[in-house]
């Protein structure tokens, strides 16, 4: 599961053209200070590599990795 | 960890949070990667202490949930020689911008270099003077624009990774925030580097650079670096006229060296026939 922390997020779009499964897509949500979040759209595809969480600039993305 | 957050928040000050760095900012992604370069090493998180200048970049020493220092212009280096000289038992991380350590730091970066102390230096380089409105930086490629050059500079930049290890650096490497995971990797190398670790971290500023520079969303800016970067071995088998515009990427030295404060270990232990006195504040003197 991925977690996008919408207090955090300053909507820069680095996740949507980093992840290499092309996973994200922007929405139409607004967060307090206007900025229009991402969202895990094809999260099917997700293959927890975590290198959106590592590239996010705000620290603001979580990937669940699974327990085994 | 609290569940739930990016596995990069514990190590940060929660109630800074959110950061002051603009949308898009490369800053915030070599905080990540420094963190997780740190995870790779068996360094304790308690024992690291971070100095910074002046600079976008070194406003990162007050998000970091550990020692830290923030100086003056230029003189992070000086600072953090003392600190590493003072107590050679710490791990002294610099965190300094392009124009902090390039520019009014210049002497005291080639001269850190030189001795080999065993410091982590970690160069943010976005290309111009974000912090003071755009000003031309001594990394700023020939040709780009910005406040004090509205024609475009005609200088020639500075090719950072080049100058410190030819200044005698025992490890160094240039990546860019495009490349996270290798830079995590090299932050890695250097933190168990015994000598001067120099790491530039070639990085995009939207709101200065990408404005006068026709790239003004994150978005253009991180491609611009994503395609222009060139790694060294295929660099080598470029022409000159191939390279120009391009960013080369990799490990520029890699030559462990006799390092400062073991030197001056040395030299008061074969003097005195005492151990340095002031090898740590925290352990007992007998």
């Amino acid at each position: 599961m991925i977690i996008i922390d919408s207090k955090l997020c300053k909507g820069c779009d680095i996740c949507i053209a980093t992840c290499p499964k092309n996973v994200y897509s922007k929405s139409d949500k607004v967060n307090t200070k206007n900025v229009y979040l991402p969202f895990p759209e094809r999260e099917e595809a997700c293959t927890k590599c975590g290198l959106c969480e590592l590239s996010c600039p705000d620290q603001a993305i979580y990937v669940e990795k699974e327990v085994k | 960890m609290v569940e739930n957050e990016s596995p990069y928040k514990k190590y940060l000050r929660e109630e800074r949070l959110p950061h002051i760095f603009c949308p898009g900012c490369g800053n915030g992604t070599v905080m990540s990667t420094f963190f997780k370069g740190l995870e790779g090493t068996d360094i304790d998180f308690e024992n690291v202490a971070i100095v910074s200048g002046i600079g976008c970049s070194s406003r990162i020493p007050g998000y970091a949930k550990c020692d830290s220092l923030h100086t003056t212009h230029g003189r992070a280096l000086s600072f953090a020689t003392g600190l590493k000289v003072g107590n050679p038992d710490l791990d002294v991380v610099v965190f300094t911008g392009d124009g902090d350590a390039a520019s009014i730091g210049g002497n005291h970066l080639i001269h850190a270099a030189r001795r080999n102390i065993n410091l982590t230096v970690i160069c943010i380089n976005n290309n111009i003077y974000g912090m003071t409105g755009g000003q031309i930086s001594p990394t700023s490629p020939k040709g780009s624009f910005g406040t004090t050059a509205p024609y475009g500079s005609r200088d020639m930049p500075f090719n950072l990774a080049e100058l410190v290890s030819a200044a005698g650096a025992s490890y160094v490497a240039r990546w860019t925030t495009t490349h996270p995971i290798q830079l995590s990797k090299a932050i890695q190398k250097g933190l168990e580097n015994e000598g001067f670790s120099f790491i530039e971290v070639v990085s995009q500023c939207p709101t200065y650079f990408g404005r006068k520079n026709k790239m003004k969303t994150p978005l253009s800016m991180f491609q611009y670096i994503k395609e222009n970067s060139v790694n060294k071995r295929r660099a080598e088998k470029m022409d000159e006229s191939e390279l120009e515009g391009k960013i080369i990427v990799g490990e520029f030295a890699n030559n462990p060296h006799a390092e400062l404060t073991a030197n001056i270990k040395a030299l008061a232990e074969e003097n005195s026939d005492k151990p340095l006195a002031i090898k740590s504040a925290f352990e007992e003197l007998d």
